[in-house]
């Protein structure tokens, strides 16, 4: 049964419904990017002006070796970020989703605190433990063994994106394996196999659409993080997103940095329409 | 062992294990802040005694409390327009057939999509360049393109929260208002829009949240006169540690702890009132 009511039925109210939200999102969102775009083909000219010379010779530049090398690293980085997130966030939402209801609450609420928590005063806290005569070292010295420089590294910035990130892995695996049928697991486990085997052929498999809308919600956002790598990150852990601020803010490029702005969105666009050829792929048989 | 707990996995010690470890990583690093901000020692991580001074200085902290105030009030202002904007989106793509509707919905996804940093220069050009904010407005309309920006991502956010309480309502309420003599206006207002109002209120505390969070856009809307709460704790970080970073970040974490408790007492109270 169609629901909807066709607009002509109704046009005051629909332009009445539709209209701010559609003007809002054309005005502040689609012009701001659509000036972006343009921007993105345009040349500097003198200190303050830009034609917009239909050019490619900012992402002729963006495919150089020095740039190609960043968004690799940025991939690799958000990546090893992922795959921790999925190592940890994969059994805390298999011990949340199977838990007595009172605890399963109280964990799920642990796991959301952090969330609600203001992200520059998740990073810094982060940073108060890795310093040089932080808790961590603190604890080395007492051991009577060297401080590590664990602050300003690339492993910095992954701990520090699998920390900022870890809800949004568990969230969507956890609300998956919540939906699973038990009496699959129970017949695997009568049938004789081991819990581990039941986690890994049965669970696991059942699972997959959570965990691939874990991976993404956890790698898109930390592929364009800023915030982490620029306060935990050395001289070379920048990523995509300090490069493309570094245009703007005192390289004064902005041409260039318009062209990697927008190569970092058609990155996200890909992620994005991986997951959904993997759903569709799955959705056939 | 019967079937339920042969399934508690949480009981489990590798489990156990896991969790212990994910909950000390989440968990350590916000006590170790809490605690350094009644610490008597300025520079090192070492328990130096008792003190309130930290907090004391916050207060004499003006640049500090004038951040926090505009934080609040962008928080506040965007919440509005996002939940007004949210909601008649929502409304508007569950009520209608019309051409492009695919678009549209595509289209207001892409906000909640989108690189922030993408959304950071595309408002810097945008105001720097298209619309640029008149310099030397009073007090609330000078933080207008932080606003605006921040509305511009938050009300998608909104919109699906919003849609998704819409998919249980149910429409024949509506037409027996209608048929009761109520105009469309008043059915909506009356019938639709209280049926929506769990949805509202955590529509509501998710762009206050992502609004007070939002350090990126911010980051390239503000001017030198419009610094946020998170603008201003980034500076103090990157350009040295002072332990009133510790004693703000407390006061907010306390804050942020005890409004996802009454989120929580709020929602319960809703469940309860639904299931009688």
């Amino acid at each position: 049964m169609e629901k909807r009511v066709d607009w002509r039925q109704a046009p005051g109210p629909f332009a009445a419904l539709l209209g701010p939200p559609l003007g809002w999102f054309l005005l502040f969102f689609a012009a701001p990017l659509a000036v972006v775009l343009a921007y993105s083909f345009g040349t500097n000219v003198g200190v303050a002006d830009i034609a917009i010379s239909g050019t490619f010779a900012n992402y002729a530049r963006a495919l150089e070796p020095v740039y190609l090398a960043i968004f690799l690293k940025s991939f690799a980085i958000a990546g090893a970020a992922t795959f921790v997130c999925l190592l940890l966030g994969f059994p805390v939402a298999l011990a949340i989703a199977f838990a007595q209801p009172r605890v399963r609450t109280l964990l799920l609420v642990l796991v959301m605190l952090p969330f609600w928590t203001n992200l520059l005063i998740r990073t810094y806290a982060l940073m108060t433990v890795l310093r040089d005569e932080g808790l961590v070292n603190g604890a080395l010295g007492a051991l009577g063994l060297p401080p590590l420089p664990l602050l300003y590294t690339n492993g910095a910035v992954i701990l520090g994106l699998v920390y900022v990130h870890l809800p949004f892995t568990v969230l969507p695996i956890y609300a998956s394996l919540d939906r699973l049928d038990r009496s699959l697991i129970e017949a695997s486990l009568d049938l004789g196999a081991s819990h581990l085997a039941t986690v890994f052929r049965v669970v696991l498999p059942l699972a997959r659409p959570g965990i691939l809308a874990g991976l993404l919600l956890t790698f898109i956002p930390a592929l364009g993080s800023y915030l982490t790598p620029d306060l935990m990150g050395g001289p070379d852990s920048q990523m995509i997103a300090n490069v493309i601020e570094r245009q703007f803010k005192r390289a004064n490029d902005w041409p260039f940095g318009a062209a990697l702005a927008f190569l970092l969105m058609y990155l996200t666009f890909l992620a994005l329409a991986a997951q959904g050829l993997f759903r569709g792929r799955r959705a056939e048989p | 062992m019967s079937a339920p707990d042969l399934l508690d996995y949480s009981r489990r010690w590798p489990l156990r294990l896991v969790l212990a470890s994910v909950g000390l990583f989440l968990y350590l690093p916000l006590l170790v802040l809490v605690a350094m901000s009644f610490n008597d020692s300025r520079q090192t991580t070492v328990w130096r005694g008792f003190t309130l001074d930290w907090y004391a200085r916050l207060g004499g902290n003006l640049e500090l409390l004038a951040a926090l105030g505009n934080s609040l009030a962008i928080a506040a202002l965007a919440t509005l327009l996002s939940l007004l904007l949210g909601t008649l989106a929502a409304i508007a793509l569950w009520r209608f057939r019309f051409p492009g509707l695919g678009l549209v919905s595509a289209a207001f996804a892409l906000p909640i999509v989108v690189p922030e940093i993408c959304m950071g220069v595309a408002m810097l050009i945008f105001f720097a360049r298209i619309l640029p904010w008149p310099a030397g407005l009073p007090w609330p309309l000078s933080l207008g393109p932080i606003v605006i920006a921040h509305v511009a991502f938050i009300f998608p956010f909104v919109a699906v929260i919003v849609r998704a309480r819409l998919e249980s309502f149910n429409r024949e309420t509506e037409e027996a208002a209608r048929d009761l003599g109520a105009g469309p206006w008043r059915a909506l207002l009356d019938v639709v829009v209280p049926h929506l109002k769990p949805s509202l209120v955590a529509g509501a505390l998710l762009a206050f949240t992502l609004s007070l969070d939002d350090f990126v856009i911010t980051f390239f809307t503000a001017g030198p006169d419009t610094v946020t709460f998170p603008v201003k704790v980034y500076s103090m970080v990157r350009f040295g540690v002072t332990p009133e970073v510790n004693a703000v970040s407390t006061v907010l974490l306390v804050l942020t702890v005890a409004l996802t408790a009454l989120a929580l007492r709020v929602q319960a109270l809703a469940g309860e009132k639904l299931a009688p």
